[in-house]
């Protein structure tokens, strides 16, 4: 009797043993990636800096929060001529549009580790609310959040004027990013 | 001029086909490299790649063709050394006709830029994003192409010299002008 009462303890306390707010991220080991369609070829880029602010218990998915703000000039547009076009005024206009920041406002559980991410990415001044599937994957020493959507770069005013011409840069930018984080 | 005197009608088509995509991408791609970026030169460097893409593709067709059939033999009074020259000349130019595309596609994928024919068939990228090699291909994609501008003009001096200035029916060889003899 006295066992029966000790391993349903453990039971019912393992998953409180294993529940982990995540809150401190790893940079090295997360990144944002995005690819996007040129005359009809895939070219890859991304961004080397952000900065990531998470609070996630993945028992407790409704309480959890993101903040990722990207440093625009931190970007690979897949060639350097890109790099340097990307901070004009037709694209980022990084002078006055630094950054890229994504706030989340609600976390929903899908079930087998996924979840779905709702918030507001705020980029050139515009803002637009996405729903991003995260699938989680708990690691011995850091645990990985993976999302992926499409980004229409249109919708921010990115690419205007001559580079609106969605022939030749298409407008969905898929986005993809790995977060690495460690958690108490 | 018989018809042994003259390539045959596919060569012929071949040649001047080849010649003429050269003669197009050839200026395209000093026009466009240093253009400031925009849609337009995204557009001139995919036509020069899908251009660069045919001359190769028509040039392997071209070897195929050339190593089957017996071109026609230079006429008897031409010069030992001319006609050594001649050899060694249009080995280069096959040469260079299948180096220049490669060195094109070599360097598109170490630049991060698959090429897709057409914008429909890709080309395998054989080699990985890689910006030394990158810019070391674009100098050999240059250089190469420089050597093959100074062969060419070689090339119709010679054929030029032989039809107007030794007065031989040699331009007939490659289809232009009258077919019988003069």
């Amino acid at each position: 009797m006295k066992l029966a009462a000790f391993i349903l303890m453990s039971v019912l306390a393992s998953p409180a043993a294993h529940a982990v707010e995540y809150t401190t991220v790893l940079p090295k080991q997360s990144r944002v990636d995005f690819e996007f369609r040129q005359m009809g070829v895939p070219v890859k880029g991304g961004f080397k800096r952000f900065t990531t602010q998470m609070a996630f218990d993945p028992a407790k998915p409704e309480a959890a929060r993101a903040t990722i703000e990207i440093d625009l000039a931190s970007i690979d547009a897949g060639s350097r001529e890109a790099d340097d076009e990307s901070a004009g005024k037709l694209w980022f206009n990084r002078s006055l549009y630094p950054k890229a920041t994504f706030v989340s406002s609600e976390v929903r559980a899908l079930g087998a580790n996924r979840f779905e991410l709702r918030g507001t990415l705020t980029l050139k001044g515009k803002s637009r609310d996405l729903n991003i599937p995260v699938s989680y994957t708990p690691g011995k020493n850091a645990s990985t959040f993976d999302g992926s959507f499409v980004l229409k770069r249109l919708d921010f005013g990115i690419g205007e004027g001559m580079w609106a011409d969605v022939a030749t840069v298409a407008n969905e930018v898929q986005v993809k990013f790995r977060i690495a984080a460690t958690g108490k | 001029m018989t018809a042994a005197n003259r390539y045959s009608t596919t060569a012929i088509a071949l040649h001047w086909l080849v010649a003429l995509l050269i003669f197009a991408t050839f200026p395209l791609g000093l026009y466009m490299v240093d253009l400031p970026l925009s849609p337009d030169k995204l557009k001139l460097y995919s036509y020069h790649k899908w251009i660069g893409v045919s001359v190769f593709l028509l040039v392997a067709i071209r070897l195929g063709w050339r190593l089957t059939h017996t071109p026609p033999p230079l006429p008897n009074d031409i010069a030992a050394w001319q006609r050594r020259a001649s050899s060694v000349a249009h080995g280069l130019l096959y040469l260079l006709m299948v180096a220049i595309p490669v060195s094109g596609w070599l360097m598109s994928s170490a630049k991060g830029f698959q090429t897709v024919w057409f914008g429909v068939l890709p080309l395998p990228d054989l080699v990985e994003k890689n910006r030394e090699l990158g810019d070391l291909l674009a100098t050999a994609h240059q250089v190469l192409n420089y050597s093959l501008a100074a062969l060419v003009t070689l090339h119709v001096a010679a054929a030029l010299k032989h039809h107007f200035v030794e007065r031989r029916p040699f331009l007939q060889r490659m289809g232009l002008g009258r077919k019988e003899r003069t």
